[in-house]
C-alpha cells in the first residue's frame, strides 16, 4: 500500500517535471554546456601575466632576460623606468615588476652574485606565487645559459623527479569538469525537490494529496525518490557523454562506485531541499534561501579550494555538509581510482548525514503541513 | 436616461489578445458621462481589460480609443488627464501596500499627487473619517477585511478628485454588509460631485440593478447596452441573470435548463454526517474561526455563506483535517476527526477553492493518480474514469491539460477527482466563484442529483446568495462566527425580509454590536485646496513619495532586510575563505630506503617548512599507492638506496617527488615549493663542501602590498565589490519585480509619476542600505579578518556610493526584463556574479583576459571599484592615486539609468 503510493506519486513528479520545460532546460544546461564550460574556461594557472621590466644594465644579458618573457605566460614585458614603477603597481597595471640592476652581466661573470630585484603585486595572489617561480626559473635559466658559455661549471649532483600522479599534465579541465558535475547534484537536487513542494504549496495542490490516504513520509519519500533518480541519471549521462567523451578526461576508478556515493549525497541533499521548501514560505524567498545556504556548500567544500587551507573551524564545521564528504568521495574514486576500501568512511558519514536531514525535514515537514494548508 | 453630454469615452473596434486568447474582439462603444456605468458579465469576459484600457494602464492596440476628449494611445494626452482619473483595479487591495498603514497608503497616493503637507493631513483626516476607516488609520493595510480594504482603495483613488472613477470588482468577495456600505459612499460622493462618471464592472448581477447604464459582456464582446429596465424588457425577463442568460450566444444557451430544485426527503436518517461542536481555530492572536458547531444530516446540501476571510476555509480545513482544530471537535460518521486516519479520508471527496490540480497533468493523468491514491481496485480504475469521463462530459478532452481548459470544465474535473473513489461526503470550498451563470448551473444540477439520488451529503461554500437559497440549509458566518443556521426561506421568514441578502444583512448589523445598524454616513471629501499641480517633467516631491514608501516597506520586510545584511556577512565569510588560494599545511610522507644521516637531513628540510606537515613514514610502494589514492598524503618524496653514498661519490642521483594532481592548482603549488626546497638544499649543501656560492643570481622577491602573500589579504578586499554588486542589484530588480507580481505596478502606469521619478525613488532606498552594508563589511575586514585599511577612507567611500549607484542601476535594469521575482533573483545572480567574478580582476587581472571576457571586464564597473578598493585597503592610496579610476564610475551611472528609462514600460504591455 505504501510502496504503491510512493510509487504513484514518484511518477507524478516525474510527470510534472516531464511538463517543465524551464527546469529541463536548467537540467540539460547544468549537465552539458555548464560543464563543458567549467571545464574549459579554468585560465591556466599563469595566462599573459603584465610585467614590466626596469633595465638599468642595458648589456646583452639583461636584453636576454627581456626576450625570455612571451605570451602566452607573459605579456611581452613593458621597459620602464625606476621611477615609473610604483606607479604603475599603484594602478595595478603590472603583477610582475622586474629590476635588473647596473653592472649586472659583469658582476655574474665576476661571480659576484649580483641580485635582481623581482616585485610582485601580491593581492593578485593567483599571479603571484606561480608567477614567481617561473621568473626565478627563467632568470637562472638565463643567466646559467649565458655563464656556460663564458665558463663551465659542474651539473648539481642531485636531480629532483618530479611526476604528477593522476594528472600527469595539471589540465585544470579534467579537475574543473568533475568539480562542475559535483556542483550540480548539489544544485539541482535541492533546487527540484524544494522547487517541486513550493510548486504544490503555491498550486494548492499540496492539499488535495492531505485529504487523500497518503501520509507525510510517503510524499516526501516520493519527491525524495523522483528528483534523487532524475539528478543521478543526468550526472550518469554527463559523466559518460560530457566528461568522457567530449573533454576526454580519464576516469581512475570504478564510475559505478562513483554513482553509488552519489545516490547517497543526493538522499543527503533532496533532503534539505525539502527542508529548505518548508522553511520558504514562496519561490523568492526559496531563491534567496537557496543562495545563501549553497554558496558555503559548494566553496567550502574543497571542491574550489583545498581545505586544509581554510581555519580549522571552518574544516570542523563542514564535516556536517555532505558536499564536503561528496567531494572527498568523488576526487578519491574518480581521480585517484580508489575502491571503498579507501571511501567507506564518507560513505559512512553521507549515510549517517541524509539519515538525520531525511528525519529532520520530515518532522519539519510535519509541522510545517499545518501551515501550508 | 438620455446623456446629453459628450461620452466620457469613444471605443472603437478595440481588441486585445492575451496569448491565443481574444480577451476583447472589435467592442465599440460610447460611455456616457456623469453617470454610474455598470460592466456585467462572469470573470475573464473582457470587463477588467477594458477597464485598464480606459485607465491608460494598458497600451492601446487595436482600435482606437479616446477619452476625456483625447486620444489614449496619445502618450502626451495620457499624461495631460492622468490626474482627471482614478483607477481601482480588480482584487482586493491589489494597488495598495500591505506592509504600510492605511493613513500611509493614501499619503503615498497624496504625495504622487504633488499635493502639500496641510493639504494632504486636512483631506486624508476627511477622507478616513467618511469611510469610517479614521479608527484603524494606524493598522497595516494587509490586516484589513475585505470590505475595509475596498474603502481604503477607494480613498486613495479619490485624493486628486478625479473625473472619472474607474472600479474593477470592487465589491467582488466582500460581505453583503460591507458591500452595501461601499455603494452608499459611492452614492454620497456621487450626489457631492455630480459631474464624476464613475464605471463599475461587476460579477454580481444583483448589484447590476443600481447603476444607471449597463454594458453586458460576453467572450470580449458587448452583448447589450442600456438601463436595466431597457435589458430586462429587451429579454423578457424577470431578473437581470436571468436576462444575462438569454443575451448569451445561442451555442452558450444549448443544453441550459434551470436548476431543479428538489426538496429532501423528510425522514432522514438521524446519524449525522458531519457535526462540530465548538470548533475554534487560532492563529496567534487572531481567532479565525470562533466556536463554530453544527449539524449535518446524510444527504444533506448545507451550505456555508459568508465573505472573503470570514473562515469558511478554515472551518472546512479543520473537518478535513488539514488543520488541527485550537479547541472543539468535529466528528465526521460518527467518528472524531484525526488527520492520522486514513480510512475516513477515503469516505470524504475535498474540492479546495481555486482548480487545484496538477496542471502538468493531463485530465486523465489527474483521475488516474487520484484513482490510485484512493486505492481504487486496480482492475476498476480504467472503468471508474470511463465513468467520470462520461458523467462531466470530459470525454473529449481527456488528453488535454488543465490549463488549456476554460474554468467551467476545470471546475468539472475538479469534481470528477473528488468523486472518481465513490465518497459519501463531498466537502466544496467556494467550487463556482468565477464560473459563468450557465456553467455555474450546470454544476448545481450534478450536486442536485448527487444528494439526491446518491444520497452524498454535501457541504458547500459560496458568497453567491442565489447559490445559498438552493442549499437544504445554510449557515451565515461573519469574522469567525456563525451567525445563524437554517433553511432560506426560513431565515427569511424569521428576519421578515424581502431577500435573503437583506437577512443576511439584518443578522451581520445585529452582529457588529458598536457599530452604527446604519450604513455610515459618508462626509464627502472636499474640494482640492490648491488646484491642480502643474505637471512636471520631474519632480522631487514624487520621487520622494516612492522613495519614503520603499523604505517603509523595507523596513517591514524581514526576509528581504535579512538577506541585505547578515547575507552580506555570511557570503563574505564564506568568499574570504573558500576563495582561498593559500596552500599550507600540505601533507607529505617519505619513502626512505637509504635511511643515512643525508637523506634524513633532506626530509628534515622539508618537514621544517611552514607549508608541509610531516605523515608517518611510508613503508614501501603499495603503502605509497595506498596512501596516495586515499588522498592522505598530497606528496611523497622517495630517497632512492644509496643516495648518501652516491652523493658523496659526486654520482648523480635521483629524488623522486609523486604529486597528487588531482587539485591542479595545488599541485602546481606544491611543485614550486619543492622546487624551490630542493634547490635552497643543493645550494647549502654546495655551499657546506666546497664553499662557492650556490648560485650565479640572486633574485630577491619582494611581495608587495601583502607582503606575507597572505590569501585573505587579498581575497577580502576584492569580495566587497562582489558583494556589493550582487546584493543590491538583487533587491531593487526584486523590487521593481516585486510590484509587477502583486499588481502594485498599476500606480506607475495610471498616476503622474514619471519613469525616471519612479526609478530614482526606488533606488533611493537601496543605495543607502548598500552603503550600511558597505560599512559592515569593510568593518569586517578590519576586525574579524583582520585585513587593515591602509588608504584614504573618504576615497574609498566615494567610489563605494558611485559604485552601489550603479550597482542598483544594473539591477533596475535587470527588472525591466524580468516578469518573476525567481527570475530576477536567479537572472541577477547569474548577471552579476559572472562579471564580477571572472572578469573584473577578482581572480585573473583584466589584462590577462581575452576575448569577450576582456571586453566585458573593461566595461564593467566592478573593475575599476576593484582597483580602488585594493588600492586604498593594500596600497596605501587616496583619491590622486586613483583619479582614473574614478571616471568610468562617474559615466556608468547616466548610462545605466538612461538604459532603464528608455527600457521601462508606462503602460502595460
Amino acid at each position: 500500500m505504501a510502496g504503491g503510493n510512493i510509487l504513484h506519486l514518484g511518477i507524478k513528479e516525474l510527470r510534472s517535471l516531464a511538463r517543465d520545460p524551464v527546469m529541463l532546460v536548467l537540467i540539460f544546461w547544468a549537465f552539458t554546456f555548464s560543464i563543458y564550460g567549467g571545464a574549459t574556461a579554468m585560465p591556466e594557472s599563469l595566462h599573459k601575466a603584465p610585467i614590466a621590466i626596469v633595465d638599468e644594465d642595458r648589456s646583452p644579458l639583461s636584453q636576454r632576460i627581456i626576450a625570455a618573457f612571451y605570451p602566452p605566460f607573459f605579456l611581452p614585458p613593458v621597459i620602464i623606468t625606476q621611477a615609473e614603477m610604483d606607479a604603475r603597481m599603484d594602478a595595478g597595471l603590472d603583477t610582475f615588476a622586474l629590476d635588473i640592476p647596473p653592472e649586472f652581466q659583469s658582476d655574474v661573470l665576476a661571480g659576484k652574485t649580483p641580485t635582481i630585484q623581482l616585485n610582485i603585486d601580491a593581492t593578485r595572489m593567483s599571479q603571484a606565487f606561480t608567477g614567481n617561480a617561473y621568473i626565478q626559473t627563467i632568470v637562472t635559466g638565463e643567466v646559467e645559459a649565458f655563464v656556460r658559455r663564458h665558463r663551465s661549471d659542474g651539473a648539481p649532483p642531485v636531480n629532483l623527479v618530479l611526476r604528477a600522479r593522476f594528472n600527469p599534465q595539471l589540465s585544470k579541465s579534467w579537475f574543473g569538469s568533475v568539480m562542475e558535475v559535483i556542483n550540480n547534484v548539489t544544485l539541482l537536487s535541492i533546487v527540484l525537490t524544494g522547487a517541486a513542494l513550493i510548486r504544490e504549496r503555491e498550486h494548492g495542490t499540496i492539499e488535495h494529496l492531505l485529504v487523500m490516504p497518503v501520509t507525510p513520509l510517503q510524499i516526501m519519500t516520493s519527491k525524495v525518490w523522483a528528483m534523487g533518480l532524475v539528478v543521478l541519471v543526468a550526472c550518469a549521462a554527463s559523466l559518460a557523454v560530457v566528461v568522457q567523451g567530449l573533454l576526454h578526461v580519464p576516469i581512475e576508478g570504478s564510475v559505478a562506485l562513483f554513482l553509488a556515493g552519489a545516490a547517497l549525497h543526493l538522499f543527503a541533499t533532496t533532503s534539505m531541499g525539502i527542508f529548505l521548501g518548508t522553511v520558504a514560505r514562496s519561490m523568492p524567498q526559496f531563491g534567496l534561501l537557496l543562495i545563501l545556504v549553497l554558496l558555503p556548500l559548494q566553496m567550502l567544500s574543497g571542491g574550489t579550494t583545498p581545505r586544509e587551507s581554510m581555519p580549522e573551524i571552518v574544516q570542523a564545521i563542514m564535516q556536517a555538509a555532505p558536499t564536503t564528504h561528496f567531494v572527498i568521495l568523488a576526487q578519491a574514486i574518480l581521480y585517484r581510482g580508489a575502491g571503498l576500501a579507501v571511501v567507506w568512511p564518507q560513505f559512512l558519514a553521507l549515510g549517517l548525514i541524509g539519515a538525520v536531514l531525511f528525519g529532520y525535514a520530515l518532522t519539519r515537514f510535519r509541522k510545517a503541513i499545518g501551515t501550508m494548508a | 436616461m438620455n446623456p446629453s453630454p459628450p461620452p466620457i469615452a469613444r471605443l472603437r473596434d478595440i481588441g486585445l489578445r492575451h496569448g491565443a486568447v481574444d480577451a476583447l474582439d472589435a467592442v465599440s462603444l460610447d460611455i456616457p458621462a456623469g453617470i454610474m456605468v455598470g460592466l456585467i458579465g462572469p470573470d475573464g469576459v473582457g470587463k477588467s481589460s477594458l477597464l485598464s484600457l480606459l485607465a491608460g494602464a494598458r497600451a492601446v492596440r487595436t482600435g482606437t480609443l479616446e477619452a476625456l476628449g483625447g486620444d489614449m494611445a496619445d502618450a502626451r494626452h495620457r499624461r495631460a488627464v492622468v490626474p482627471r482619473i482614478a483607477y481601482m483595479p480588480q482584487g482586493l487591495g491589489k494597488n495598495l501596500y500591505p506592509t504600510l498603514s492605511v493613513f500611509e497608503n493614501v499619503d503615498f497616493f497624496g504625495r504622487l499627487f504633488g499635493h502639500d503637507r496641510a493639504e494632504r493631513e486636512t483631506r486624508i483626516a476627511q477622507l478616513l473619517t467618511g469611510t469610517g476607516l479614521a479608527p484603524f488609520a494606524a493598522r497595516p493595510a494587509g490586516k484589513l477585511s475585505g470590505g475595509m480594504k475596498q474603502k481604503l482603495g477607494l480613498c486613495c483613488a479619490l485624493i486628486h478628485d478625479p473625473d472619472l472613477l474607474i472600479l474593477d470588482e470592487p465589491t467582488t468577495g466582500v460581505d453583503p454588509l460591507s458591500r452595501r456600505q461601499f455603494w452608499d459612499l459611492i452614492d454620497a460622493i456621487r450626489r457631492q460631485r455630480p459631474g464624476m462618471s464613475v464605471v463599475v464592472a461587476t460579477a454580481y448581477m444583483e448589484e447590476a440593478a443600481r447603476f444607471d447604464w449597463l454594458v453586458a459582456m460576453d467572450a470580449g464582446r458587448v452583448l447589450a447596452t442600456g438601463t436595466a429596465a431597457d435589458i430586462l424588457a429587451r429579454t423578457g425577463s424577470t431578473s437581470l441573470e436571468a436576462a444575462f442568460i438569454a443575451l448569451l450566444p445561442e451555442e452558450k444557451r444549448r443544453g441550459y435548463r434551470p436548476v431543479e430544485i428538489i426538496p429532501r426527503d423528510a425522514g432522514a436518517d438521524g446519524e449525522p454526517a458531519i457535526e462540530a461542536r465548538g470548533l475554534t481555530k487560532r492563529f496567534g492572536d487572531f481567532t479565525a474561526v470562533d466556536h463554530v458547531s453544527f449539524r449535518i444530516g446524510r444527504g444533506e446540501i448545507f451550505g456555508f455563506l459568508g465573505s472573503n476571510g470570514c473562515g469558511k476555509t478554515t472551518t472546512m480545513k479543520m473537518l478535513t483535517g488539514l488543520l488541527p482544530a485550537s479547541d472543539g471537535q468535529a466528528w465526521l460518521f460518527g467518528s472524531a476527526v484525526d488527520p492520522h486516519d486514513l480510512a475516513t479520508r477515503r469516505r470524504v471527496g475535498y474540492m479546495s477553492q481555486g482548480f487545484s490540480l496538477y496542471t502538468e497533468l493531463t485530465v486523465r493523468q489527474n483521475l488516474e493518480l487520484h484513482a490510485r491514491l484512493f486505492h481504487v481496485p486496480p482492475g476498476e480504475v480504467a472503468g471508474r474514469i470511463d465513468e467520470m469521463a462520461r458523467r462531466f462530459d470530459l470525454a473529449g478532452i481527456m488528453e488535454a491539460l488543465p490549463d488549456a481548459l476554460p474554468l467551467g470544465h476545470r471546475q468539472r474535473l475538479s469534481l470528477a477527482v473528488a468523486l472518481i473513489h465513490r465518497p459519501e461526503m463531498l466537502i466544496l470550498d467556494e467550487p463556482t466563484s468565477g464560473v459563468d451563470p450557465v456553467a455555474r448551473d450546470a454544476f448545481w444540477r450534478i450536486l442536485m442529483d448527487l444528494a439526491r439520488v446518491e444520497r452524498v451529503t454535501i457541504f458547500i461554500s459560496t458568497h453567491f446568495m442565489n447559490e445559498a437559497e438552493r442549499c437544504d440549509r445554510i449557515s451565515l458566518m461573519h469574522a469567525g462566527r456563525v451567525l445563524v443556521s437554517d433553511a432560506p426561506a426560513a431565515l427569511v421568514a424569521k428576519r421578515g425580509t424581502a431577500t435573503l441578502e437583506d437577512a443576511f444583512i439584518a443578522y451581520l448589523e445585529e452582529a457588529e454590536t458598536g457599530q452604527p445598524a446604519q450604513a455610515p454616513v459618508a462626509s464627502p471629501p472636499p474640494r482640492a485646496m490648491t488646484g491642480r499641480t502643474a505637471l512636471r517633467a520631474f519632480d522631487v516631491r514624487r520621487m520622494l513619495s516612492y522613495a519614503r514608501r520603499e523604505t517603509l516597506e523595507l523596513r517591514r520586510d524581514p526576509i528581504r532586510a535579512t538577506l541585505a545584511l547578515l547575507g552580506t556577512l555570511i557570503l563574505m565569510f564564506v568568499m574570504g575563505y573558500g576563495i582561498s588560494l593559500d596552500v599550507e599545511d600540505l601533507t607529505f610522507a617519505v619513502l626512505d630506503r637509504d635511511q643515512t644521516a643525508i637523506s634524513r637531513d633532506y626530509a628534515l628540510n622539508l618537514a621544517g617548512s611552514r607549508y608541509f606537515v610531516e605523515r608517518p613514514p611510508i613503508a614501501d610502494h603499495d603503502d605509497l599507492d595506498r596512501r596516495m589514492r586515499s588522498g592522505e598524503v598530497g606528496l611523497a618524496i622517495e630517497i632512492p638506496p644509496g643516495f648518501g653514498r652516491d652523493i658523496a661519490h659526486g654520482r648523480v642521483v635521483e629524488i623522486g617527488a609523486w604529486i597528487d594532481g588531482a587539485m591542479p592548482q595545488r599541485a602546481e603549488t606544491i611543485r614550486g615549493y619543492v622546487q624551490g626546497m630542493h634547490a635552497q638544499w643543493l645550494a647549502a649543501k654546495l655551499a657546506e663542501t666546497t664553499g662557492k656560492p650556490a648560485s650565479l643570481v640572486g633574485i630577491e622577491t619582494r611581495f608587495r602590498y601583502n607582503p606575507d602573500v597572505k590569501s585573505l589579504v587579498a581575497m577580502v578586499p576584492a569580495v566587497i565589490p562582489l558583494l556589493l554588486m550582487l546584493i543590491p542589484a538583487m533587491l531593487t530588480a526584486l523590487s521593481v519585480v516585486r510590484e509587477k507580481e502583486l499588481g502594485s505596478i498599476v500606480n506607475l502606469y495610471v498616476t503622474p509619476v514619471t519613469r525616471l521619478e519612479f526609478l530614482l525613488g526606488k533606488q533611493v532606498p537601496y543605495i543607502g542600505l548598500a552603503m550600511v552594508n558597505y560599512l559592515l563589511l569593510a568593518l569586517l575586514a578590519v576586525t574579524l579578518f583582520g585585513v587593515p585599511l591602509k588608504g584614504s577612507f573618504p576615497a574609498l567611500t566615494v567610489a563605494t556610493l558611485l559604485y552601489v549607484t550603479s550597482a542598483t542601476a544594473i539591477g533596475l535594469l535587470i527588472s525591466t526584463f524580468m516578469r518573476s521575482q525567481i527570475a530576477a533573483i536567479f537572472g541577477t545572480a547569474v548577471l552579476s556574479i559572472l562579471p564580477a567574478v571572472q572578469f573584473s580582476g577578482m581572480i585573473d587581472p583584466v589584462p590577462s583576459l581575452e576575448g569577450a571576457g576582456a571586453l566585458i571586464g573593461r566595461i564593467y564597473p566592478a573593475t575599476y571599484y576593484l582597483v580602488i578598493v585594493r588600492g586604498t585597503f593594500a596600497k596605501a592610496l587616496g583619491f590622486q592615486d586613483l583619479g582614473p579610476s574614478f571616471v568610468p564610475l562617474l559615466i556608468a551611472i547616466p548610462v545605466l539609468l538612461g538604459l532603464c528609462v528608455a527600457l521601462l514600460k508606462k503602460q502595460e504591455g
